[in-house]
């Protein structure tokens, strides 16, 4: 298993809001965490870089084991931590910088200097990314002149640029239009081949077309978690089944 | 190719591959019939679980395509139809293995002369040809071919026809040889019905490709 979490417990202060979380996700497939909005879901996906420490008064309890190891151990570096695991954000949010020194980045704060070193890894993490035919003759640009879609395609570069071998998104064609949002999932079912990828989404539709797995949440809870073809269709949990027909509330 | 094209392109080549073997179980009645082989009579309702196995599959393969990527228009069309192709190549899976229970059950090879006068071979040669020019039509999305394929049916509704005074003739001749003319006309009967098969699964691939939809048209409407 790439990713194991046993009895995840999250209290934002007195709020408990992850509930005894149990799941386990072999590498290189695609997560879906689906689910109504205020569920835990993004708070779910913040424990595997521990985004979650930003924030003053959460406790967390239960263990989270990537590649065995635990990663709220001592022990653990955070920053090597959040090297092996890469985030993409609803908004598409480039730094006010070249679309090249937007993937660059992540290498020069990790404090690479090889300029040849970081051409090629800029010009491999924009070709994985679906992004570098686009944008290989305006490499020195402002990321700014980007469609909203190639931006995201960008933030998904710069993630890849450092190498994670996890990737988490948090709804990352929700702010996209219909054309681009494709992209994306074409790009996820691509990046799997080489990624373990965590994915949350409001859009139950884009759940089943790029994961293999889905993971239903209400109220802080694991509701169901199973391969996406059956949550799809044939979910065992009546509350699972209320959700993705949308008979809800 | 998109995550979605890759999962029509599966399904295509698992309806293909459940195709050839109808073709071959067909065939295979066929060459029992004619050299009495009981053996391999036995064979094609054998593996008539493995065509079972290959309509469940594409079921379900149906159903996960429908839930995980919603299809629309062309895709959409497509899925329905492979459906519906699924349903119909293994009813034909069945009427070979019921064709080979006839050979296993009976006590007689069958008559050359009954087999030449109801003209079953003939029969057994177009029904499996028919299938096959389905098959290269859905393979090429060709409408063309299948549109020919509702002419050809009504040669062996002909012979189905045909059959029933033929069979009668002979039963009445040879009153001991009663068991084998009505094995014969109940094979023709079940030959008939593949020619039906392939008209629905002809009529499936012209709504896929063209969307428009044959089924209950009058037969001049079906030409081109
Ligand atoms: N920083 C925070 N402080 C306090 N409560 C929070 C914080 N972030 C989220 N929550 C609460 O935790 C619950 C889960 O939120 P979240 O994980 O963002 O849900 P989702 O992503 O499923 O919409 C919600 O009730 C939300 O109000
Ligand atoms: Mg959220």
């Amino acid at each position: 298993m790439k990713i194991r979490t046993h009895q995840v417990n999250l209290y934002y202060s007195d709020f408990h809001a992850l509930k005894g979380i149990t799941m386990e996700i072999s590498a290189n497939t695609v997560t879906a965490l689906i689910g109504p909005s205020g569920c835990g879901k993004s708070t779910f996906l913040r424990v595997f870089n521990r985004m979650n420490d930003l924030i003053d008064g959460v406790k967390i309890t239960g263990d989270i084991f990537i590649d065995g190891q635990e990663i709220y151990d001592r022990k653990t570096n955070i920053d090597d931590l959040r090297k092996n695991v890469g985030m993409v954000f609803q908004k598409p949010n480039p730094f006010p910088k070249s679309i090249f020194e937007n993937v660059a980045y992540g290498l020069r704060v990790n404090g690479i200097n090889d300029k040849k070193f970081i051409e090629e890894r800029v010009e491999r993490s924009l070709h994985q990314s679906a992004l570098w035919d686009e944008v290989k003759d305006k490499m020195k640009k402002s990321a700014f002149e980007l469609s909203g879609g190639q931006q995201q395609r960008l933030c998904i570069a710069r993630a890849l640029a450092i190498e994670p071998s996890i990737i988490l998104m948090d709804e990352p064609a929700s702010a996209l239009d219909p054309i681009s949002t494709a992209k994306i999932e074409e790009l996820i079912y691509e990046l799997k081949k080489n990624y373990t990828i965590i994915i949350v989404t409001h859009n139950m539709q884009q759940a089943g077309r790029v994961s293999d797995k889905t993971g239903f949440f209400y109220l802080g809870e694991l509701i169901e978690y199973d391969d996406t073809k059956i949550i799809f269709t044939n979910p065992k949990n009546p509350r699972t089944q209320n959700y993705i027909t949308g008979r809800f509330g | 190719m998109t995550h979605l094209d890759e999962e029509l392109k599966q399904l295509k080549s698992e309806i293909t591959n459940m195709w050839n073997l109808i073709i071959q179980q067909l065939k295979k009645t066929q060459e029992a019939i004619v050299t009495f082989d009981k053996d391999l009579a036995r064979e094609v309702i054998a593996n008539e679980k493995r065509v079972n196995g290959f309509e469940l599959k594409i079921d379900r393969d149906c159903e996960n395509i429908f839930a995980l990527f919603n299809p629309v228009a062309v895709d959409l069309r497509f899925v329905l139809s492979v459906l519906k192709t699924n349903n119909n190549l293994e009813r034909t899976g069945d009427i070979a293995e019921g064709i080979a229970k006839f050979i296993v059950n009976a006590n007689h090879s069958f008559d050359e002369k009954l087999l030449s006068q109801t003209e079953t071979l003939v029969m057994f040669e177009e029904a499996t040809d028919i299938l096959q020019d389905v098959l290269t039509s859905f393979t090429n999305e060709d409408t063309k071919l299948a549109r020919r394929i509702f002419q050809r049916d009504e040669m062996l509704d002909e012979i189905n026809i045909k059959a029933n005074s033929v069979v009668a003739d002979y039963i009445r001749k040879n009153p001991d040889n009663l068991e084998q003319g009505l094995y014969i006309l109940s094979t023709i009967r079940k030959l008939e019905r593949v020619g039906d098969q392939c008209k629905n699964i002809a009529e499936e691939i012209i709504f896929y490709v063209e969307a428009k939809v044959l089924k209950h048209a009058k037969g001049n409407q079906k030409g081109d």
